[in-house]
């Protein structure tokens, strides 16, 4: 009962203490709101508008159908260049694609000989250049056989292969972005407030005080933990709610509740870690330094950034022992594909043992170094 | 009265500084209500009052850390809200602010403090070696030069803080409450420091605050302040003569309006009842504690009646803090043991904790929280009854005079009001024993008074056991018992009187400093003879004076702040390591990471026609390297249930009929699923399914007809430039490199501005004559440098860890790689100067370079396929170019000339930011 008491004074404190610095807040609120909106947007589909530049020595009825059959989304207008131009563009990263059409093209084609069209591409740009370089021999060959066949029926494949996307049927990166760029500020957010604030009493010398009362480190802990999960745990749902659901219309499937249940266990798990960061760290600097060396790997190895199952095996490994892997499968599983607790439980009891392991470590170094503390 | 001012001020060289019908607000409250006053030069002018009626607003008016609001302010002949001006005399005027050496760097040693400021007013080599050399010997600072300012006394700061504004010879020296905290020997001692130093330089003025009368009666000149008004200005004598008073004191209560004369009569001790049988509340026996070689608490014993009031005198740094932080619990004992109330002390006892109070040297309550709020947290803390705490805070604001502020931060108090808070809160309880550290250090008299008030009502009546350290000798006087501690060891314990009547002294301030005096004969020997010895500042000092570097700009002002800023780097290995070695190691983990191939994709497959042909299909499919197959679905609702928990990928549908629709050419049809949560994973499965259907098809093809069908009408040769196997690690290394390059310097550089602001230094930029450029420059040095470190780890790693070799000019990368650091650093100190807490400053940054950089800058998708506000951020965003750059160089095999158009927006990106971040920075308090 005291504990519980005690931890909520000291919670109601910290909530205060934030609610004192008004940059802080536009910074929480700018988090959840605008920077979600600018970033889900901003991601471009795989292939959209991809630079394209074509030399065009043929100068054909044909080739001028190839060249007017890249246009957007998927392509911008081509560019069309001479051969001495596109090292120089490739190299100053102008143009991810270039196509070049040789002379006598169109009569190689109309003959049947088989013509080669040579493509250029950047493969510094991996995502770009995989998708787009299919797309381009797909259209290519598309309009070829157009002309070529124009006055015949164009013979049927033997076997039809229908492809749908499941879940987000256009593909569209939005949806995607929206919800993984919440995840992204909710686990940054949690480690970076719970750490921070710890610091903070440290180097402000309240801690001291507080261990001179009847106060427990379990309760100066649980009061951060709780505390700074109310902030992370409102901004998110107001993020999912107005800025994702209602500004940027992306159809949420499954049960929100179930999501904020998982985001609440993700939450206590990252403070857990904010914390401990906090004790390892003995200034604000060191801490801004351990920060960002968990914080990148937490967000870009979680499988939020590129497929989990493409990573290195090792990496797959560890990464398991990371809150953020598990946060990020639950989300898009409940938010994409609509999925109920029967499906995510495993995650949902990964998030608790996680939470649990590193909250209690935390404690266990809190203890000992408050007791070395002078 | 105003009159004479305006004359005074009319008359020029006779007065150092004049204000006129100044006025200070601080939000609603009035710190000063229309101050007019000529200070007279070349005088120590004491300014006396209590706390809060505005002494420390006005001083930071004078010294130019504060701007002026109302009336104005003319230092050393010119106006204060002039810049040009403030700039013009800085260098003549020497601040030091409230607080046990708040301007100081706690993790640099006490020399290398002192050279930072004596760099700052651009003093020579051996000038500054000399001008150390004695201020430092004159206070008896000498043996202590190479430790850490965090780990001295108050005392000893207060001392350095002085050498500090002495270094560089100012014209008038702005003190405020310079000996608050400090002990009766050290502080005989500063003074005669002050004495000799203006014996050496007569025209100096020095205008202090304080809060001993018997210091103030020495002065000059006094000026009486209060409640943001002054009192009465003249000499001493001139004051007592006009109120007719015997002791300052009583003159300063007669002038308040309303003249409540019995509330500064000495609060009188009702002695204390014979009770040698009472119990006894806190004992000691044979206590240590040795930090290293150190040993702070030696051997130290005594036993504390319950009732008592028990005294703790000693000079600065021996060891009272730390015997009552082991009595408290904060620090474990290396020897020896402690007992209250009979049980020994356990720092998990909780039950003994709420029965002692317990107040620290230094304020440490929460700032963020205002005065009514913590003194109710913490009476929710210990547990009292949720509907007795408005009373009990009420009660506890009356008997500290808090009422008028209980709505105010901390944070915007004077020391002396802090200290009230933070007695109410120790007392906020009831509890049994007070321990408490310096609780009257900068309390004005009357407070005082009405504080040992209540701390006799307590002991005499409450019975609470109270032990209390204290410099104020007036103080010792009254306490039951008094231990005089010196370096760690107790020398005497008993009564006052009796302290006083062995040594034969007058008072116990005499036996104090005679007992000290003794000590230090036989052990420091150099202090006092050192000083004797040290010619009084030379009589050319005056004559160097103006080489004071006055121009716009000085590099040595500026490597002064990059020195200090690389030395607090320095001192901390672990920042430094994690700085050098977290951004390899960050890119080991990002390298191998991140990974745009896709393979083991799980697929299964529906097959609803099992026959021959469509096993022949799957085989096609878990053939590959980029497949691996699952379990067969068995219906659709496995199907829909194994997408949705995203066991499978993709899922392949063969209906029923396939094969017989096949070899009837029939329009066969096969249907497939893909899991579209990820759109980029999707768009690659779709591809390589696609592939694959096209490649089993020209199989089929070949089989029926020979080699003669199915090859295409066109082909296309497509080579992949710069990566030939499309592998990741090709394409990702040169594209962590910047992104690394901006997160840690930025974030290191972004708390470099923001941390002086919490921690209080900050105010070393608004009165030394550093300009804001040459500050933030300065603190940049440090951070380019590391940066520049880090970018020759990353590139030897990427070149020989990873085998992706520079294939063009590993010059142009460099250079560039400087360029990047400088911006990344710039844009760290832009948001550090913006923001108010180190916390905030921490999560903008992490905010403002992670989205940009991870995102908008081309590291995955190109710059020119995004839109609006993300292509504008991209466009102009520093990794965005550098990116190019490294791209071009690593894998393009390009140089200089060929990316000269990344470079622009680099060189642009540096003036810009450092020039935002130094028309943010304020070189005055608002």
């Amino acid at each position: 009962m005291r504990v519980l008491r005690n931890t909520f004074q000291l919670g109601v404190k910290e909530l205060r203490s934030l609610l004192r610095d008004p940059i802080m807040l536009v910074l929480i609120i700018w988090a959840f709101t605008l920077s979600i909106y600018t970033a889900a947007t901003a991601m471009p589909e795989t292939l959209y508008k991809a630079p394209i530049a074509i030399i065009d020595d043929d100068r054909s009825a044909l080739s001028l159908r190839i060249i007017d059959a890249f246009y957007p989304p998927y392509f911008m207008p081509p560019l069309l260049i001479s051969a001495e131009q596109m090292d120089a563009r490739m190299d100053a990263g102008l143009d991810t694609f270039g196509l070049y059409i040789p002379a006598g093209f169109e009569r190689d084609v109309l003959a049947g000989n088989s013509p080669a069209l040579q493509l250029n591409v950047d493969a510094t740009r991996m995502a770009q250049a995989f998708t787009g370089s299919s797309y381009i021999n797909a259209i290519v060959n598309g309009v070829s056989n157009e002309f070529v066949q124009r006055n015949r029926e164009q013979a049927s494949q033997p076997v039809e292969l229908e492809l749908r996307a499941r879940f987000n049927p256009e593909l569209n990166q939005t949806w995607f972005g929206a919800v993984m760029e919440l995840v992204n500020r909710i686990t940054m957010l949690s480690i970076i407030l719970s750490g921070a604030a710890l610091i903070r009493e440290r180097e402000h010398g309240t801690l001291e005080h507080l261990l001179v009362m009847p106060v427990t480190p379990l309760e100066i802990m649980g009061a951060k933990v709780w505390a700074m999960a109310v902030v992370v745990l409102g901004s998110s749902a107001f993020a999912l709610a107005v800025v994702i659901r209602g500004f940027l219309e992306v159809p949420l499937q499954g049960s929100a509740w179930l999501f904020l249940g998982g985001a609440t266990l993700h939450i206590f798990a990252c403070t857990s870690m904010g914390i401990f960061l906090g004790i390892v760290a003995r200034t604000m600097p060191q801490f801004g330094l351990l920060m960002m060396m968990t914080l990148l790997p937490l967000q870009i190895l979680s499988g939020g950034m590129t497929p989990r199952e493409s990573m290195p095996d090792i990496v797959q490994t560890l990464m398991l022992a990371a809150p953020t892997t598990h946060f990020v499968a639950l989300s898009q599983a409940i938010l994409y594909r609509g999925a109920g607790f029967d499906v995510v439980w495993p995650q949902l009891a990964a998030l608790a043992v996680i939470g649990t392991a590193l909250f209690l470590f935390s404690l266990a170094r809190f203890r000992k170094t408050l007791q070395s503390m002078g | 009265m105003s009159g004479d001012v305006r004359e005074d001020c009319a008359t020029g060289p006779a007065v150092v500084a004049c204000l006129r019908d100044v006025t200070l607000e601080y939000g609603d409250t009035r710190a000063l209500n229309g101050i007019t006053l000529a200070i007279p030069a070349g005088q120590i002018v004491g300014v006396i009052g209590p706390d809060g009626v505005g002494k420390s607003s006005l001083f930071a008016l004078i010294a130019g850390a504060r701007a002026i609001q109302g009336g104005s302010v003319e230092v050393l002949g010119g106006d204060m809200a002039n810049a040009r001006h403030r700039n013009a005399i800085c260098p003549r005027i020497a601040y030091m602010p409230q607080g046990l050496g708040r301007n100081l760097y706690p993790t640099l040693s006490v020399y290398e403090n002192l050279d930072f400021f004596a760099r700052l007013f651009g003093h020579g080599r051996d000038e500054r070696e000399r001008r150390m050399e004695q201020l430092l010997s004159a206070t008896g600072m000498a043996a202590f030069r190479d430790r850490p300012v965090g780990k001295l006394s108050g005392g000893m700061k207060q001392k350095l803080g002085l050498c500090c504004a002495l270094i560089h010879d100012p014209d008038l020296l702005i003190l405020d409450e310079p000996t608050t905290g400090v002990d009766p020997l050290s502080r005989r001692q500063f003074w005669r420091l002050i004495a000799r130093i203006r014996a050496g330089r007569p025209g100096m003025s020095v205008l202090v605050a304080t809060a001993y009368m018997d210091e103030a009666a020495g002065f000059d000149h006094l000026v009486a302040m209060h409640d943001g008004q002054v009192l009465q200005s003249g000499t001493p004598r001139a004051l007592l003569e006009q109120t007719q008073a015997r002791s300052l004191e009583q003159a300063f209560i007669r002038l308040l309006p309303g003249n409540n004369e019995a509330a500064g009569t000495p609060a009188d001790i009702t002695p204390r009842a014979a009770t040698d049988d009472a119990p006894v509340a806190i004992e000691a026996r044979g206590l240590t504690r040795r930090f290293g070689d150190f040993t702070a608490v030696d051997n130290v014993s005594f036993r504390i009646r319950r009732g008592e009031i028990f005294g703790f005198i000693g000079s600065n740094g021996c060891g009272k803090t730390t015997t009552m932080k082991i009595l408290t619990g904060l620090l474990p004992a290396s020897d020896g043991e402690a007992w209250l109330f009979g049980h020994p002390v356990d720092p998990h006892d909780i039950a003994t904790r709420r029965r002692v109070g317990y107040m620290t040297q230094s304020f440490s309550l929460y700032s963020e929280l205002t005065v009514r709020q913590n003194l109710a947290l913490h009476a929710r803390l210990f547990g009292l009854p949720a509907d007795g705490i408005p009373a009990r805070v009420q009660a506890m604001a009356g008997r500290f005079g808090l009422e008028a502020i209980m709505d105010a931060l901390p944070d915007a108090l004077p020391l002396g009001e802090r200290q009230r808070l933070s007695l109410a809160v120790a007392m906020i309880h009831g509890p049994e024993i007070l321990i408490l550290d310096e609780p009257t250090s900068g309390v004005d008299p009357v407070a005082r008074e009405n504080f040992w008030r209540i701390m006799i009502d307590l002991a005499r009546r409450d019975n609470v056991t109270i032990f209390i350290s204290t410099h104020f000798m007036n103080e010792a006087e009254r306490c039951d018992r008094v231990s005089l501690m010196h370096a760690g060891k107790v020398l005497a314990t008993d009564t006052p009187a009796a302290i006083a009547q062995a040594r034969g002294a007058e008072s116990l301030e005499e036996a104090f400093i005679g007992y000290l005096e003794a000590e230090a004969g036989t052990q420091a020997e150099p202090d006092e003879a050192g000083a004797a010895t040290t010619p009084t500042p030379k009589p050319g000092a005056q004559d160097e004076a103006p080489q004071v570097n006055r121009s716009a700009f000085s590099l040595r002002r500026l490597f002064s702040y990059t020195r200090r800023e690389a030395l607090e780097l320095l001192r901390d290995p672990i920042r430094l390591t994690m700085a050098a070695l977290g951004s390899g190691l960050l890119m080991i983990v990002l390298g191998y990471g991140i990974s745009m191939d896709v393979e083991d994709l799980t697929f299964a497959v529906l097959d609803l026609d099992q026959t021959t042909a469509s096993r022949d299909y799957t085989l096609n499919l878990s053939g590959s390297r980029y497949f691996l197959e699952q379990p067969p679905i068995e219906s659709h609702e496995d199907m829909d249930r194994r997408l949705r928990a995203g066991e499978i990928g993709l899922a392949i549908e063969i209906p029923g009929g396939f094969a017989r629709d096949l070899a009837r050419g029939d329009g066969a049809q096969i249907s497939a699923w893909i899991d579209g949560s990820m759109p980029s994973r999707a768009e690659t499965v779709r591809g390589y399914v696609q592939g694959m259907h096209q490649h089993w098809l020209a199989g089929k093809a070949r089989e029926a007809y020979g080699d003669a069908v199915g090859s295409g009408l066109v082909s296309v040769e497509t080579r992949f430039r710069y990566n030939p196997e499309v592998s990741s690690l090709p394409a990702m290394v040169p594209a962590v490199i910047p992104l690394l390059l901006i997160l840690i310097p930025a974030i290191l550089a972004a708390l470099a501005v923001v941390r002086e602001k919490e921690l209080g230094s900050i105010v070393n930029l608004y009165v030394t004559p550093v300009t804001r450029l040459e500050f933030l420059l300065g603190k940049q040095i440090p951070y380019l440098v590391l940066g520049m470190l880090s970018y020759a780890l990353l590139t030897v790693l990427a070149i020989y860890g990873f085998g992706v070799p520079v294939s063009g000019s590993l010059a142009t990368l460099t250079a560039a790689a400087f360029i990047y650091v400088m911006a990344a650093t710039a844009f760290g100190l832009l948001v550090s100067t913006f923001v108010r807490s180190q916390i905030a400053a921490l999560f903008g940054t992490a905010l403002l370079t992670m989205l940009p950089a991870v995102t908008f800058s081309g590291l995955l998708n190109p710059v020119t396929s995004m839109e609006g506000s993300a292509r504008f951020i991209g466009d102009i965003f520093p990794t965005t170019h550098f990116i190019t750059i490294a791209r071009g160089t690593f894998s393009k095999a390009l140089g200089f000339h060929d990316l000269q158009d990344a470079f622009l927006p680099l060189l642009i990106a540096v003036p810009v930011l450092i020039g935002l971040a130094a028309a943010l920075l304020r070189k005055q308090e608002r």
